[in-house]
């Protein structure tokens, strides 16, 4: 573990952020990612489970360049007498923790109003799970969670099943953004319900997410060409040989993608086209 | 609905039939699959998985790291009362077990698990016998209540409760409950229980359901391996751990897998299990059932807890005692002989070693 390496950890955070902006001549710098009146430096949402030592997850979160860092609020504090993961969560990155373990909208609830008032700030991850086989997620308590939270003043961001209708409640419940998976947590299948996102990303107004089951960063930055706002990604950086590496190899994955977004890939033909046969009489 | 009527609708020699033919060639097909049937856990279980050992380690190994990460829970437990009604005949517990009799009164309990507490664990493990004189619901839910507020979670390896009686543990911070089921014979359980509460087959098996219906949170099943032919029990195991998860999906299941130690009754296991045959079970559970927790006591040996660490096992137990009163008084009348006596910063440390993080915490009494 000791001696895993970054290909640039030389190079400081500074430097990388005033580089990368500037892309073929065209500025990118205000193409910051904003969930309501908030703006984050990074698309690429880092979770800080499974991890070998808390100081390994460490460097992986600076290696990734994340903005935003999420914790189980299962995991966080603790006794005086055993590591907290709250200390190694780097300070100028921001911490959202998540209901992981909360089975119902009630007991997503408490889990976040604890973790308001441990000083995790007004950011949470709803996660309610009922089924402990596949960690699918049940929208319907999630609504309802989303819906308190929100008017208690959290910035809700909701993990889900990709549904449309219930993207669309989750955005009337005030949601600040919707999370649909990506396939089941921890399973690093990809993008199994692309053509699902596809239709929030159409659809929906409030930014999207794309959380959990991406295993690879070429599945990243597929999800950030479609259109996707950011991904988050846990299991296939932490359960990677070098997490550090992996986390460097999906921050430029997520850039790479977002910038293809915003130059527009070219239309994809099946077949070549050479001339018009079907109108060139109108040019005869 | 219950279990029983599953495990009734099984034939022994049916299992045994299928676990000679499995080939090795049928082993490694089920190791590149992504999702197994209990027909392949079986094929697991088999002389031929056996043959195929490092094989199935290493799948078993890439889907706990998948799933799990590389960490590793700890917890304690904590005995509280020793007095049994029960006449388990490989139990150092027992009724007609000629040991010294106590149990811990509230400032006992509140120093014992004040004591637990300084050594970092959150988790904490709380038993007592099965005496409905000296350690009634009324005790337990008094214990649950003192404990509770030094303790991220509180779990109870008790006797079999009422849902009822669950639902009352839950509201005083109950969250989770270990039941061993000891054999999933019922021949054979009522020879090894002649007398006592426990002696009811069916509600022994029906209990952890009952749990699950009271809304506990965590749930921990296991056979005590050694009683009967190991493979039936592990293969047993397995199917009342997927019939709970189908039935209760929102309940964690988990299961553990003891191997019959000596004590003070002096009981000599008819099918001993070898290491190699531990592992097997351990790495059959977590490759066909790749979230389920998996809990390893310290009844194994510092070197098979080192080595298990990598191996598909979720949580530990660390600084054990199995005396009433222990993590105060030190040893006295036992319940069974541990092997591994690791302080908690011990395991902790080896654990590090391997390049895996200790959990102290990993819930969040609400």
């Amino acid at each position: 573990m000791g001696e895993m390496i970054g290909i640039d950890d030389k190079q400081s955070n500074t430097t990388m952020k005033e580089t990368e902006y500037v892309i073929g001549g065209i500025d990118c710098s205000d193409d910051t990612f904003q969930v309501g009146n908030q703006c984050f430096s990074s698309r690429l949402l880092v979770g800080t489970g499974k991890f070998g030592s808390y100081q390994i997850m460490k460097e992986t979160i600076l290696a990734s360049r994340t903005d935003i860092v999420t914790v189980a609020l299962r995991r966080a504090g603790g006794s005086e007498h055993s590591e907290n993961i709250l200390d190694y969560i780097p300070k100028d990155i921001h911490l959202m923790p998540n209901t992981s373990g909360a089975r119902t909208a009630e007991e997503a609830v408490r889990i976040a109003r604890m973790a308001r008032v441990l000083g995790c700030g007004n950011l949470i991850k709803i996660e309610v799970i009922r089924d402990q086989r596949y960690l699918l997620p049940d929208n319907m308590e999630t609504i309802k969670a989303t819906d308190i939270l929100a008017k208690e003043g959290f910035s809700v961001f909701p993990y889900m099943s990709p549904d449309l209708m219930d993207a669309k409640r989750l955005v009337d419940a005030g949601a600040a953004t919707v999370m649909p998976l990506a396939a089941p947590i921890g399973s690093n299948r990809g993008l199994e319900t692309k053509g699902m996102i596809q239709m929030l990303i159409e659809e929906i107004d409030i930014p999207i997410i794309v959380d959990a089951g991406i295993g690879k960063p070429s599945e990243a930055a597929e999800a950030m060409e479609m259109g996707a706002d950011a991904v988050l990604v846990n299991t296939a950086i932490a359960s990677s040989d070098n997490p550090i590496l992996m986390a460097q190899a999906f921050h430029h994955a997520v850039l790479a993608g977002r910038q293809a977004f915003l130059a527009k890939c070219g239309a994809v033909q099946h077949v070549a086209q050479a001339s018009s046969p079907l109108t060139g009489f109108l040019r005869d | 609905m219950s279990f029983i009527s599953e495990l009734e609708s099984i034939r022994d020699d049916e299992l045994c039939q299928q676990l000679e033919q499995t080939s090795v060639q049928d082993v490694q097909r089920i190791l590149a699959q992504s999702s197994l049937s209990m027909r392949d856990y079986l094929a697991l279980l088999s002389p031929a998985g056996e043959a195929c050992i490092e094989d199935m380690a290493q799948c078993a190994h890439r889907r706990t790291v998948q799933h799990f990460g590389r960490t590793m829970q700890l917890f304690t437990p904590m005995y509280m009362a020793n007095y049994c009604e029960n006449g388990c005949i490989y139990c150092g517990y027992s009724h007609y077990s000629d040991i010294h009799r106590l149990k811990l009164n509230a400032s006992d309990i509140e120093a014992e698990a004040q004591n637990i507490r300084s050594t970092g664990l959150e988790h904490i493990l709380l038993l007592t016998g099965e005496s409905y004189q000296h350690s009634p619901v009324s005790y337990i839910e008094d214990a649950i209540r003192i404990v509770a507020p030094l303790f991220s979670s509180v779990s109870i390896e008790v006797y079999s409760l009422t849902v009822h009686e669950y639902e009352q543990l839950v509201k005083a911070d109950l969250d989770g409950m270990t039941m061993f089921q000891e054999t999933y014979n019922p021949i054979l359980y009522e020879q090894l229980h002649p007398f006592g509460p426990k002696r009811d087959f069916q509600k022994r098996i029906d209990t952890p359901e009952f749990a699950c219906q009271g809304g506990v949170r965590t749930v921990n099943i296991g056979a005590l391996m050694g009683l009967d032919d190991w493979r039936l029990e592990a293969y047993k195991t397995g199917l009342h751990a997927r019939y709970l998860m189908k039935q209760y999906s929102d309940v964690e299941i988990a299961v553990s897998t003891p191997r019959i130690r000596p004590c003070a009754v002096g009981y000599q296991p008819q099918h001993p299990l070898r290491d190699i045959e531990l592992v097997q079970y351990i790495l059959a559970l977590r490759i066909a059932f790749p979230r389920i927790g998996i809990t390893l006591s310290s009844r194994e040996s510092p070197m098979m807890r080192n080595h298990l660490v990598k191996l598909g096992v979720t949580k530990m137990s660390a600084g054990v005692t199995t005396a009433v009163g222990g993590h105060t008084r030190g040893e006295d009348s036992n319940q069974f002989d541990i092997s591994d006596n690791r302080s908690v910063a011990a395991m902790a440390a080896m654990i590090r070693e391997q390049g895996y993080q200790p959990i102290f915490k990993d819930w969040q009494l609400l």
